[in-house]
């Protein structure tokens, strides 16, 4: 296996009511991908494309092969991946390997999503697929569900009891918020405190409206190359280090983990052992954060800290810059926007941007950040994670 | 032609049974590992080996949630209390909550035991058809 860059980015806005269609948003980032890569589209040999919900959102399906044609891509093979909200990070792992492999050279990987077309009730039935339809769909579970029963096992099972445990999932959010607040792409540029956290709508209890990442509209794109192309097109190439990738059973069935979600366990796993690397080596993470509960859950099972501990990394600031370890410097899915087709083309879309150092003037760069890590999950158990590093 | 291998317990003998307050479950003859709701292999060591058997349907609540969300479809049903339940025989299988008021329950639920009933959930555009749920009730006598 030769070592594979990523060479050029495009990130759209993520916002509520795009008047952009979804492919005008992917084609827009990707465009942009390989026009920073110093490429033409004529370059691109496949593409790799994350996108989940087209089919009820515009009633558009096999987006992939219309991008090709729309971005001037004639004829490429082109792949659509569908693992819910890691869908994007699915599409990135796998051109990695068939770079990596000699196959191609030069590939794009892209995702792409307009859920806010479907409206809440359309939308949180469509989220609610990517939990098992035949036995725990009947009793209404919906996304935000799944992780309200996450957060009361998590305070029943590390007793840590549920008001302080809220107390410590509103610095999660008010943390997301401050970062979103100062990334222009992110579909919240506001900052909130923990008492608005507090005060909020009740979703699914015990998690409240700002414990809940939104419906989001929006695309992002890289291009890989081999590390010899690489080199001949830009001076600041982001290198694979390690990659890895776990599914699970419903939610009912994992048991005997909950609330760990033992894919992660497996995927970071095969990230870290790839890469020759441990938690201790992350300068910067850019988790799933989609409710909440989820960053704490994420970041136990990413080795930052023990399990039931990780509240204490955002009490003590150490996931801000200058912390331990900085976790969703973007905002997050809670304050970026969360897209969920393209979400995991926007985390590694942020992480290169750190590697590069590109974040000064926004105020949000790591200084000195060197390996990154990228974590994305689908639905209740497909988990994804990338770990990403300059030379 | 059918295949060779077929599921010992399919989600249309299940949800019969479950219809007529019977809970099903597959027992491994290898390990003796009880897998509800049913899947192809066992749970706990894969194996193919399973025989079709029928469960307390009693058990212990191990979390839970009140949704004021409902997706589409089944806004009526809001607010609704679903929970994860511990089975006396070892897996867990999610089902809803009577028997309270779903804007009331808070963490003195834990633990709670309770058993097993039944809904139909009548399906909608996207379900194939209609689906059975668990519907828990309290079986301990705390108030």
């Amino acid at each position: 296996m030769r070592r594979v860059a990523i060479i050029g980015g495009g990130h759209t806005d993520f916002v509520f009511n795009s008047p952009k269609s979804g492919m005008e948003l992917l084609a827009e980032a990707s465009m942009d991908a390989i026009t920073q890569s110093n490429l033409k589209p004529k370059d691109i040999q496949a593409i790799y494309c994350g996108n989940v919900l087209g089919d009820f959102s515009e009633g558009q399906g096999m987006i992939q092969s219309y991008l090709a044609d729309d971005i001037g891509c004639f004829n490429v093979p082109a792949s659509r991946f569908e693992g819910a909200c890691a869908s994007a990070t699915m599409a990135i792992r796998d051109a990695y390997m068939w770079v990596a492999s000699g196959y191609y050279d030069i590939v794009l990987a892209c995702g792409t999503e307009k859920a806010t077309a479907m409206g809440t009730a359309l939308a949180t039935r469509t989220f609610a697929m990517f939990s098992d339809g035949r036995y725990e769909y009947p009793c209404g579970i919906s996304f935000p569900g799944i992780f309200a029963m996450l957060t009361h096992l998590y305070s029943s099972r590390y007793n840590i009891p549920l008001k302080k445990l809220k107390e410590i999932l509103a610095l999660v959010s008010v943390q997301s918020h401050i970062y979103g607040a100062k990334n222009p792409h992110a579909q919240f540029k506001k900052e909130i405190t923990v008492e608005q956290v507090l005060r909020g709508f009740m979703v699914s209890s015990p998690l409240q409206l700002l414990d809940c990442c939104p419906f989001s509209d929006g695309a992002a794109a890289l291009v890989l190359a081999s590390e010899d192309v690489a080199k001949k097109l830009t001076n600041k190439p982001v290198y694979f280090a390690g990659v890895g990738q776990a599914s699970s059973g419903k939610l009912s069935a994992q048991y005997k983990y909950l609330p760990r979600l033992r894919a992660r366990e497996v995927a970071v796993k095969q990230s870290y052992d790839m890469s020759g690397l441990g938690p201790k080596d992350i300068d910067v993470c850019e988790l799933h954060d989609c409710f909440s509960i989820a960053s704490l859950i994420a970041a136990e099972s990413l080795g930052f800290a023990e399990f039931g501990k990780s509240g204490e990394l955002w009490e003590k600031g150490e996931t801000k810059i200058g912390g331990k370890i900085p976790i969703n410097i973007s905002g997050g899915l809670k304050s970026k926007g969360h897209p969920i087709g393209a979400t995991g083309a926007s985390q590694v879309h942020d992480i290169v941007r750190q590697l590069r150092g590109e974040l000064v003037d926004e105020g949000r760069q790591v200084e000195g950040a060197k390996i990154g890590m990228v974590d994305t999950l689908g639905g209740d158990g497909v988990i994804v994670n990338l770990i990403l590093k300059v030379d | 032609m059918a295949t060779a291998m077929e599921y010992k317990l399919t989600h249309k003998a299940y949800f019969d049974a479950l219809k007529k307050n019977r809970l099903l479950g597959l027992k491994c003859k290898g390990c003796a590992t009880i897998t509800c709701p049913p899947k192809m292999t066992c749970q706990e060591c894969t194996g193919t080996d399973l025989e079709v058997a029928e469960l307390s349907g009693k058990g212990k609540i191990v979390t839970f949630t009140t949704s004021n969300v409902a997706p589409l479809g089944r806004e009526v049903e809001a607010p609704y209390t679903i929970v994860l339940v511990e089975l006396e025989e070892g897996p867990w299988i999610m089902g809803n909550l009577i028997d309270i008021d779903p804007s009331k329950v808070g963490m003195e639920l834990m633990g709670r035991k309770v058993k097993l009933g039944f809904k139909v959930f009548p399906g909608d555009l996207y379900s194939a058809g209609e689906g059975v749920r668990p519907l828990f009730s309290f079986a301990d006598d705390i108030h």
